[in-house]
């Protein structure tokens, strides 16, 4: 009993205090919404408090100016397209390289390794290069393809993990039952797979999702903008203009943390399962 | 015989065939052209390559005081960033598995940041650096507010890992909660029987245990935060006057900025050689104390 109460204090200073420090991890976005509402005029005489009367012009300017349907569909056909087929051309070598244990498997996987070492500004200047010689470049094709290239040693790594654990019996006894290669593989161990498919789409999700670097290399055309690219273009033609950028950056993140909240547990799960095996 | 043969060949080349191809032709190719171009003089225009050796690497180790600073900026960056983020997201992890009302939605709160791309974040902090602390400091009369945050030397270093730290700390928060909620109940439970405190608890306990996710989280955010680039180039851009620019921000710069592409993959490469090297290093150290825990 005296332990409990005592117990119920300490937690309520705890509580309190974390409480506290969230509130600060939220004063950000408290400046980001309240401003974005606002005209410019008061953004500058008094960015502390809330509007006092609500601007939502602002967000239609926002809106054009980043172009946003065109480049939230661009995210999005390149974040889909790219998860698809990691997915699937990781999963397959990763499954491959676990049951046929030959040299060229061994020594595939090794280069796969160390090849997450490999910063990815260390290969840009080459890989333009390629991409330009190749005709990848500026097209939401070539981009998918540099990014299944780029994710694919760590998604291989995961599965290559996860693949370990799935027992050799279940594949035998549906070989025995008449299933080729191809079968066991998509109908026997696809499915057991599924947990490592959540971790490896999510973190992929994250990284491409939000990424600048690659696409404002390999893209170059206005349409095919994606929502960093074209933030990062509102920035360089207004600066300072924060009654525009404003709203375009809450429509920036908005998918994102929308897609968050809905998926928190699969997202909070899958980045613990993924730093365990990684 | 023959025909086994070849649909083993048939198998490996479908199951591993896509993803090597594309392997190679995004990463393995551009990193052995880098070396190639890295000892010529390739400017991106001429077709023209001239061979000129390891004179490129020789100017960025000897000659070049904005690569030197990059590299300065990006050890002092990385030291501090991945000690105040993993302290961080330790401790809050470790006070959110205590039975907490609102500890859910403080999981939440703290792991919202790291959604957002590093670029986003940028400009929404430089917002923050530029106008809100300046209205709080207004409001306060706190002089902390009041610094020229992202114009001064010294602040800006502060405001990149200040920016850092909320980007990243919920994130490593959640591999510990994962990795503390593996530390057994018993064992806990007979050290506060022996008559064990909080802190010998924790320090002679839990942290071990968790050593795993150490070694994790500061693989991670060394990763991280060495290889910044994002949130340089839209926080302060490498400002004020270079800086605060990183590595990576620096072999941009060279090739996109000042056109020499042969100097900027000289750079890369040896880029490329720390990151292998603090890697090698870092996994080794973590690894061994992860044993004798």
């Amino acid at each position: 009993m005296e332990q409990e109460s005592r117990y119920r204090i300490q937690t309520l200073i705890l509580e309190i205090l974390l409480v506290l420090v969230g509130l600060l991890f939220l004063v950000p976005f408290y400046f980001l919404l309240s401003n974005s509402l606002k005209t410019f005029g008061e953004i500058l005489s008094d960015s502390a408090s809330l509007p006092s009367s609500i601007q939502w012009a602002n967000y239609k300017a926002g809106w054009e100016a980043i172009n946003f349907p065109s480049a939230f569909k661009n995210s999005l056909i390149i974040t889909i397209a790219s998860n698809l087929l990691l997915v699937l051309f990781s999963s397959m070598t990763a499954y491959q390289m676990v049951r046929r244990d030959s040299l060229y498997n061994r020594l595939l996987f090794g280069v796969f390794v160390a090849a997450m070492v490999i910063p990815f500004q260390s290969i840009m200047l080459p890989l333009m290069d390629v991409t330009s010689r190749t005709g990848f470049s500026d097209s939401l094709w070539g981009l998918v393809i540099c990014y299944i290239g780029f994710g694919a040693p760590l998604s291989v790594f995961l599965f290559h993990g996860s693949m370990k654990s799935i027992p050799l019996e279940i594949e035998q006894a549906a070989r025995v039952d008449g299933s080729g290669t191809y079968g066991v593989f998509f109908r026997i161990v696809y499915p057991m797979m599924r947990p490592m498919f959540v971790t490896v789409i999510i973190l992929n999700t994250l990284w491409i999702w939000n990424d600048y670097l690659l696409p404002s290399l390999v893209l170059t055309s206005e349409s095919l903008q994606t929502i960093p690219i074209a933030t990062y273009m509102l920035f360089g033609q207004y600066t300072k203009q924060w009654d525009l950028a404003l709203p375009a950056l809450v429509l920036g993140i908005a998918p994102v943390i929308v897609f968050f909240l809905a998926m928190q547990k699969y997202i909070v799960s899958g980045i613990a399962a993924g730093a365990v095996k990684g | 015989m023959s025909r086994r043969k070849l649909s083993r060949l048939t198998q490996q080349l479908v199951f591993t065939g896509p993803t090597t191809i594309l392997f190679a032709l995004v990463v393995l190719i551009p990193f052995l052209l880098g070396i190639y171009y890295s000892m010529t003089n390739w400017n991106g225009v001429s077709r023209h390559l001239e061979f000129v050796g390891l004179s490129n690497y020789a100017h960025v180790l000897t000659a070049d005081p904005e690569f030197r600073n990059a590299f300065w900026f990006t050890v002092r960056f990385t030291i501090v960033a991945v000690l105040v983020t993993n302290l961080l997201g330790f401790f809050l992890a470790y006070f959110l598995t205590k039975p907490l009302k609102s500890k859910n939605v403080l999981r939440t709160v703290f792991f919202m940041p790291n959604m957002i791309g590093g670029l986003l974040l940028g400009f929404i902090w430089q917002f923050i650096f530029v106008r809100g602390f300046a209205a709080i400091g207004q409001a306060t009369g706190i002089s902390f507010f009041k610094l020229p945050w992202l114009g001064n030397e010294p602040t800006a270093f502060w405001g990149i890992v200040i920016v850092f730290v909320w980007q990243y700390a919920g994130y490593l928060m959640v591999i510990y909660i994962a990795s503390l909620g593996n530390v057994s109940k018993d064992v806990i439970e007979s050290a506060q029987i022996d008559g064990a405190t909080h802190g010998q608890i924790l320090w002679k306990i839990i942290v071990p245990l968790v050593m795993p996710a150490v070694t994790v989280c500061l693989f991670l955010a060394i990763s991280w935060s060495f290889k910044m680039f994002d949130l340089n180039l839209a926080l302060t851009g490498g400002g004020p006057f270079n800086a605060t620019r990183s590595v990576a921000l620096d072999i941009y710069r060279e090739a996109f900025t000042n056109s020499r592409l042969g100097l900027g993959t000289a750079k890369a490469v040896i880029f490329f050689v720390i990151v292998a090297i603090i890697t090698a290093i870092q996994v080794r150290a973590t690894k061994s104390r992860e044993v004798e825990a």
